[in-house]
């Protein structure tokens, strides 16, 4: 038994090429909802939560690399650094989920309502998956095929996120219907890059995945005086970014919310979160 | 499978298969009912448990998991017939009615404050906030964290 609980990623990609019909799980808390309620029913379950490798982070370089297996409790408190990705983190279900809950698992559910998702797209991240054969590095946006649809190959298994540190303010924001244990009905990343002189602005839970919104982007790059942190941005920027960011949204209704509130969500916190990243840098905060 | 694990302190063996829940082998093979069964999906916390010392729903625990783990029960609480001082600041407090949520909200209730003997009122909903409660209205289960941390402290 103890093949399908493996404690290296080499042990486990053997697992996972011999036990196709294993059903990797590292959390367990999106997999073990659909046992509850009838909608899985896995033969075997290939157990991930004691593979060191997955469960490490490491930042060499300027490069940060976290392992699928950290969970959100581990994050918030280990990546502090990471402002927007601890803030989403933070607002994954409640302390006992957080405790459970894998990146790695919102990675490979692969639901645009991932929390984690956004703060990976703004960031720009590599997702490095690996079969016994080869490791894989890719783009965040080739990776998610689909709503709940990624593309890792059913020989393989996710190792974790990667991406290069931006150094300047990030804010993470979500909306649902109350603080704790709630699917986004929209959310937003807003990181500042002053070095870069670039804005990079992440949408989740109004698309088919995860998505940048590039002309807000655009414009952000263009209007900010980056030589002049002091100088307060000219309102009719801020109202347009938002209304950009608003603009890259494709949402649709559904029990959540209707894709009208949503856009409107979006305009809304993109505009506060703009602002709040500007103050950030103002006061130099990051 | 045959999943070994410490439960309560006392090592258990028991076979089930690999997707059964963490909960369902609690309840129903060992017969440790205090964790208790309502959402199944991780929205209320009625079947916190301590898994290798961190709070977490049972009900989404796959048992091979808890293999080799050491699992705790609200059960552990008590010790020789004594009611932990959380479990009396519940009932001091009158923090419990129907009394479903109450085993895992004295269990997140006992890790709060075993991590943070003197938490704010917003760390409080915070932590708690994966537990829910429909007759209280939350706060008598505040009174209660504060009964039981002067008790504790």
């Amino acid at each position: 038994m103890t093949e399908l609980a493996p404690r290296t990623l080499e042990d486990a990609l053997r697992a996972r090429a011999a036990h196709p019909e294993a059903v990797p799980v590292a959390g367990g808390t999106d997999l073990m909802v659909a046992v509850n309620f009838g909608r899985a029913r896995p033969a075997e379950l290939l157990d991930l939560s004691r593979v060191e490798e997955l469960r490490t982070w490491r930042r060499d370089n300027g490069r940060v690399f976290v392992g699928s297996g950290m969970t959100f409790a581990r994050i918030t408190r280990e990546l502090a650094s990471f402002r927007p990705l601890v803030e989403a983190s933070r607002s994954v279900g409640s302390p006992q989920i957080r405790n459970r809950a894998t990146i790695g698992g919102n990675l490979g559910t692969a639901s645009p309502a991932g929390d984690a998702l956004p703060v990976l797209a703004a960031y720009g991240a590599d997702i490095v998956v690996a079969s016994q054969a080869r490791e894989r590095r890719l783009p965040w946006n080739e990776f998610f095929t689909g709503p709940k649809r990624c593309a890792l190959e059913p020989d393989e298994l996710i190792v974790g996120a990667e991406w290069d540190a931006v150094a300047g303010p990030g804010s993470f924001a979500k909306v649902g219907t109350r603080n704790a244990m709630v699917i986004a009905i929209a959310g937003i990343c807003v990181q500042l890059d002053p070095h870069g002189r670039s804005v990079r602005v992440a949408l989740g839970s109004v698309a088919p995945t995860v998505v940048r919104a590039p002309e807000a982007e655009e414009l952000a790059a263009g209007a900010i005086a980056w030589d002049e942190p002091d100088r307060p941005p000219a309102e009719s920027f801020v109202a347009e970014f938002a209304r950009l960011a608003a603009a890259a949204a494709s949402p649709i209704d559904d029990v959540r919310g209707t894709a009208a509130y949503r856009r409107h969500v979006v305009e809304v916190l993109a505009r506060r979160e703009l602002e709040w990243v500007l103050d950030d840098w103002r006061n130099g905060a990051c | 499978m045959l999943i070994r694990a410490t439960v309560n302190g006392v090592e258990r063996a028991v076979d089930v298969p690999p997707a059964t829940s963490l909960l369902t082998l609690l309840r129903e093979e060992l017969e440790l009912t205090g964790s208790k069964n309502a959402c199944e999906q991780g929205e209320c916390g009625s079947c916190s448990v301590w898994l290798d010392g961190e709070v977490v729903c049972s009900c989404l625990v796959p048992a091979v998991q808890a293999d080799g783990a050491d699992v705790r029960t609200v059960e552990a609480l008590a010790e020789n017939g004594d009611l932990h001082p959380v479990q009396d600041a519940f009932l001091a407090a009158g923090a419990v009615q129907c009394g479903f949520c109450t085993p895992g909200l004295v269990v997140a209730v006992a890790d709060l404050l075993a991590r943070e003997p003197h938490p704010s009122e917003e760390t409080i909903r915070e932590a708690l906030a994966g537990n829910l409660c429909r007759c209280t209205g939350y706060q008598k289960i505040i009174d209660a964290v504060r009964l039981a941390e002067g008790a504790l402290a």
